[in-house]
């Protein structure tokens, strides 16, 4: 059975029924079209479903264990992909996979946060969660691009930067801030997209650039669901509360201004037809990119500035 | 994130775990020796015995570093919103309305200009007490006005931090302060004018994470802890207990994080002589 997530219930069940049924289908026309019956329904629910997903099922999706990471797109979208590793100051971070290739005829570097599928592979990859060389080899990487005028395309997905004493001794936060700062000034595009989870800072230090898209079912947020119940509920299960009021998906950060574009997925989400899920994000970074071609170095900067410098909602009141 | 306000809650500067109040005598956070107050205050808050630096509060620090009756406060109006209706055990407009009450300010940052030996400068420090100096959508503004107007007049911008990160109950729009106000200071960075960030006790997360660890002079007080990750977070990740001394300033300045660790007292005439290379 492929792998259904709790509120998918309804639809395994219907999957259920059509693999029973299948057997005989070929021999009785009236079960086959039982069988389109019953898929046509599946069809119906699953929209139905997916029409009001909650925060906390979005959260779910965002995190599939199937869901198409940065290698996944890297292999549908670059051809001529050379990956490029290293900080060339302390080593190879492996939760941070990025290199050269060509995107629609154009050159471009691209990096972005590796999870893995296979429990094998995540462990590998630290889930996903990078150390201080994995924000340095990034940072090393775009200014490459810088030098040779090509764009970046960043592909966001973390729980966030990995907390351990390696990482906080070789300067975690360091890393991070120089990303930021480097990153608001580098003088070609940037497009960023959140393909699965948005994990704080961690994921940030891959964030800055000229347009920031997310995938439908992704998310982007200050804190975990999980951090932000243990600490302001003192109860980490109270995590699908927590996603609820830190307003973390897609849809809640464009309403927000925080993003520029949501990248519909397939319906069922992006693990549903990765090659599919693909073929919308190209063009969605396609149609930025040419935006972009037009625009002088200078007015290029001073637009990323002003997108940041613009966010935050506060009230001014005049004081004695 | 504000993770660790709850150990901390009593170790205001409003002195509600000292066992002797508004009395003659202190007793020490850190070497529990009981020392007389006056002692203490004439020391910059600096315990005589220990060298524990006690909390201070914003204007405290602020006469501390600046030249007396030179500071003028920016922009105190800026004041929170609650954009995301948050709500947790608590509404954020409760929280929000009794640090005010608490504080008597209208949040976590005060950010304004004065003189250090006569040389004007730009200063914004950390409030701890209103919400664990976390940073929402009114500190990272003000950190960013400051840092514009320091790029104008090109006067030289100090930020004292203590804070424990970004501020949940904004969300995504507290994670982007860390983008706004770095990108300010690449903007103070082009024109060249120096930031000195000075980190106390205690700076985490998104602060550290962004301006606090961009300054051109990265100076420390003595013991403070710093980093990235929470230390309860990092134990319950590594599922091992952390080296003694983990976060300390010490321990920053042992793995090159920062340039200086500075007692409170050396800290005024220190950035006099810093500002004198960095004068044009």
């Amino acid at each position: 059975m492929r792998d259904f997530l709790e509120f998918e219930k309804p639809l395994m069940e219907y999957e259920e029924k059509i693999e029973k049924l299948k057997p005989f289908a070929k021999t009785d026309p009236l079960i086959q079209r039982e069988i389109e019956v019953i898929e046509k329904k599946a069809r119906e629910v699953q929209v139905e479903i997916f029409a009001k997903l909650t925060p906390w099922q979005r959260t779910q999706l965002a995190r599939h264990q199937n869901r198409p990471n940065t290698q996944d797109y890297i292999a549908f979208m670059i051809h001529d992909f050379v990956e490029l590793h290293g900080d060339r100051l302390y080593g190879d971070d492996r939760a941070i996979l990025g290199g050269v290739g060509i995107f629609r005829n154009r050159p471009v570097v691209i990096i972005g946060h590796q999870k893995g599928k296979s429990v094998k592979e995540r462990v590998d990859r630290n889930f996903g969660m990078p150390h201080p060389e994995g924000y340095r080899k990034a940072l090393r990487l775009m200014k490459l691009a810088e030098k040779f005028m090509r764009p970046v395309i960043t592909l966001i997905d973390t729980p966030g930067a990995y907390p351990g004493i390696g990482a906080e001794e070789r300067g975690q936060s360091e890393a991070i801030a120089r990303n930021l700062i480097e990153m608001s000034r580098l003088s070609v595009p940037v497009i960023v997209v959140v393909i699965g989870e948005g994990g704080s800072g961690g994921a940030l230090a891959l964030g800055v650039g000229d347009r920031i898209l997310m995938l439908e079912h992704s998310i982007y947020s200050v804190i975990s669901p999980e951090g932000c119940a243990a600490i302001l509920w003192n109860n980490s299960a109270k995590a699908p509360d927590a996603a609820e009021a830190l307003k973390m998906t897609a849809q809640d950060l464009l309403a927000l201004g925080v993003i520029d574009e949501i990248v519909p997925e397939p319906v069922g989400g992006a693990h549903k037809d990765p090659p599919q899920a693909a073929e919308i994000l190209e063009k969605a970074i396609e149609n930025q990119l040419v935006k972009l071609d037009g625009l002088k170095t200078d007015d290029l900067l001073e637009q990323r500035y002003q997108k940041f410098r613009k966010m935050g909602v506060f009230g001014e009141e005049m004081v004695p | 994130m504000a993770w660790f306000k709850k150990d901390k809650s009593g170790r205001s500067a409003d002195g509600k775990r000292f066992k002797i109040p508004e009395g003659l005598w202190l007793k020490c956070d850190s070497c529990k020796e009981v020392i007389y107050r006056k002692e203490i205050e004439k020391n910059a808050k600096v315990c005589p015995k220990c060298n524990y630096h006690f909390p201070i509060s914003v204007d405290e620090r602020i006469a501390l570093i600046l030249d007396e009756g030179s500071f003028k406060e920016w922009d105190a109006g800026l004041s929170p919103m609650d954009p995301l209706n948050f709500k947790d055990s608590a509404r954020y407009r409760d929280r929000l309305k009794a640090a005010q009450e608490k504080t008597r300010r209208r949040e976590a940052m005060v950010i304004g200009e004065g003189m250090i030996n006569h040389l004007p400068v730009i200063i914004g420090v950390f409030n701890f007490s209103f919400m664990g100096g976390s940073m929402g959508s009114v500190v990272g503004e003000k950190i960013l006005r400051a840092a514009e107007r320091a790029a104008e007049r090109r006067w030289p911008l100090i930020l004292v931090s203590s804070s424990g990160g970004a501020r949940m109950q904004e969300g995504i729009l507290s994670l982007m302060q860390m983008a706004k106000t770095s990108a300010a200071l690449g903007r103070l960075a082009e024109v060249k004018v120096p930031f000195f960030s000075i980190l106390t006790d205690p700076t985490f997360g998104g602060v550290t994470a962004s301006f606090a660890m961009l300054g051109d002079m990265i100076i420390a007080e003595p013991k403070a802890l710093i980093g990235f990750a929470g230390p309860r977070v990092i134990e319950q990740t590594i599922k091992q207990q952390l080296p003694e001394g983990f976060q300390r300033s010490e321990f920053l300045m042992d793995h090159g994080m920062v340039d200086l660790i500075l007692e409170r007292k050396k800290l005024k005439q220190t950035l006099a002589k810093l500002l004198a290379f960095f004068s044009p």
